[in-house]
């Protein structure tokens, strides 16, 4: 092999070390972890911040006068402002802290788009989305009776822009659009169909469940007017998540769920609202998820989501070069433009053999629909295998998936 | 020889040579046109979907079976496997069989192999090549999901049956 297929550009850090999951055998061999689009590992520092948290710092946030509750709010709040930092929300009154991606993005079907669209108003997703991203909008239309309409791909697994375009009318109420496809690892250009749909006065909602952990974010930069996220796909905990939205809309939307702490004053004749995020978050949160995002968002700042962009795509390259070396793979999703996350058939092998039989050899992967299930018709399959990198992943274990793959063919020759 | 990569007898088990046959050329396999009984069965975790489809004569033997769908290599073969062993049957017996092949292809099964083996007696014994999945909690129900949706053929069951 030459040294020049084995030597990523961007050297390997031993970011590795920082996950202790990591460092376990399964099946009796050393765990290849290839499912971070499914939900990444968390590095000790998040682990222990959480823990921290727990044995020191837990009370209820925002209710009590005493220590605890303070120490708890100020953690609770200093995760917030460090999300504001990470992707550059101008106000930290735009930072509503949700479970994940899912609530996210219920909320603006509820909120923002439930009140105010009028039957025969159309929403446009993209055939890319994740289930996240389709059936909240399908509810909201059942309930209003309004449209869905979905943009086409391409057979790369591209969007069909020019076509995404046209569909951009005046009875277009809202595009909601996925940064990067958890199914085929598409980036999408997000930054040029928000200045077009700005220009057709379209609000959009950016789903960056898979944007976040891979790149840099700047979400005034893209011009988006949401941007939803889970902490448990960008290294922190499960159960938490962030919906950024225009403070100029979220403060003219409706609360979505109605309980404590997004209130001001309740009487049985009218309730005033809290201010902003707080109107949009009822009832106790999941602080200590809150306070592991928050350490999460200190880990990656300190490798540099630059850094981590660059090392992905090494490492990208070096699996394509890998998985076309060998026979009988059909690799789905060949956009240009992709994150470290690939989609594959093996010869006619059905992809959850081909889990079990990788999860044998301690090689981690996601198979099946991927919860994107109109992106499997798109290509007439009903699943894929999946191999998704993150920058604690090296080229050892490309090699190992690939090895595995090659006994997988052994066993169903 | 990368020392990681030695498939453990675990999978050659699962795999063996009579589940990749069946999987590969499916018995039985198509829509029964004069189907009496029909159910499908779906596995909402991974999306497999088998339809069994019965013809019951009036004397409650099982004259005709079939079956169609999408799996993976254990759901298609179990199917398959359920058709040969399954036709020909009484309605009661291929129910008596349905409980006696989920209960041995679950943790229950475990305990009791002897009750067990009277009810696969030897026109059944090929059902015993699934046995490879006890040791896969996670496919278990892709060998059972074609059961499944022949308990509910013969329930009748308006509801797809689902492996849950
Ligand atoms: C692109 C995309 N959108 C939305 C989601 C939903 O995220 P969550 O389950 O964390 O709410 C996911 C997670 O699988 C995803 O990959």
């Amino acid at each position: 092999m030459s040294h020049a297929q084995r030597q990523p550009a961007v050297a390997a850090v031993d970011w590795r070390k920082d996950f202790p999951i990591l460092n376990q055998s399964v099946n009796g061999q050393p765990l290849v972890y290839l499912d971070s689009a499914a939900s990444a590992q968390q590095p000790a520092s998040v682990i222990d911040a959480v823990a921290r948290y727990q044995r020191e710092d837990h009370a209820n946030v925002h209710r009590g006068v005493h220590t605890l509750s303070h120490r708890a709010t100020d953690a609770y709040e200093g995760a917030r402002d460090k999300i504001r930092e990470f992707i550059n929300a101008a106000n930290r009154s735009e930072i509503v802290l949700t479970s994940g991606t899912t609530e996210s993005i219920n909320l603006v079907a509820q909120s923002f788009c439930r009140p105010r669209i009028a039957s025969g108003d159309k929403i446009l997703i993209t055939h890319l989305e994740h289930h996240a991203n389709i059936v909240p909008w399908q509810l909201v239309c059942e309930q209003t009776g309004a449209e869905l309409v979905v943009a086409p791909i391409d057979d790369h697994g591209q969007l069909e822009l020019e076509t995404l375009r046209s569909m951009m009318t005046k009875d277009v109420f809202l595009l909601a659009v996925g940064h990067v496809s958890n199914a085929l690892g598409t980036v999408n250009p997000v930054k040029d169909i928000i200045a077009h749909a700005k220009q057709c006065g379209i609000p959009v909602l950016v789903d960056g469940a898979q944007g976040v952990p891979h790149m840099p974010v700047d979400v005034q930069d893209l011009d988006c007017d949401f941007y939803a996220f889970s902490g448990h796909k960008m290294f922190g905990p499960t159960g938490t998540g962030v919906l950024y939205g225009r403070e100029t809309l979220l403060d003219s939307m409706p609360p979505y769920q109605g309980g404590g702490d997004m209130i001001l004053e309740v009487s049985f004749e009218s309730t005033i609202y809290n201010e902003l995020p707080y109107k949009f978050e009822a009832g106790t949160p999941n602080i200590s998820g809150v306070v592991g995002l928050g350490a999460a968002i200190d880990y990656l700042q300190s490798v540099g989501m630059q850094r981590i962009a660059a090392y992905e795509a090494d490492l990208h390259q070096y699996m394509l070069l890998k998985l076309g070396q060998v026979d009988d793979i059909h690799l789905i999703g060949t956009a240009v433009n992709k994150a470290s996350v690939q989609s594959f058939l093996l010869g006619d092998i059905h992809s959850h053999d081909l889990g079990t039989i990788l999860d044998h050899q301690g090689v981690a992967i996601r198979t099946g629909h991927h919860c994107a299930m109109p992106v499997m018709t798109r290509f007439g399959i009903s699943g894929t295998a999946r191999a998704s990198l993150a920058f604690y992943n090296n080229t050892d274990d490309v090699d190992r998936l690939v090895a595995a793959l090659e006994k997988a063919r052994q066993v169903f020759k | 020889m990368n020392v990681h990569a030695a498939v453990t007898d675990d999978v050659l088990d699962l795999y063996r040579e009579l589940i990749l046959d069946h999987a590969r050329s499916p018995r039985h396999f198509g829509r029964l046109a004069n189907a009496t009984h029909k159910a499908r069965g779906i596995n909402p975790l991974c999306g497999d979907k088998i339809c069994v489809y019965l013809c019951i004569d009036d004397n409650a033997r099982i004259e005709a079976i079939s079956f169609d769908g999408s799996g993976c290599a254990i759901s298609v073969a179990s199917a398959s496997l359920l058709t040969d062993a399954i036709i020909g049957l009484s309605a009661d017996r291929a129910e008596t069989i349905f409980s006696a092949v989920t209960e041995r292809l679950t943790d229950g099964g475990k305990g009791q192999p002897g009750n067990i083996d009277v009810e696969l007696d030897r026109p059944l014994e090929k059902i015993r090549a699934l046995d490879g999945v006890r040791e896969f909690p996670s496919r278990v129900k892709c060998a059972t999901l074609a059961w499944h949706a022949l308990r509910s053929a013969l329930r009748q069951d308006a509801q797809p049956a689902t492996t849950e």
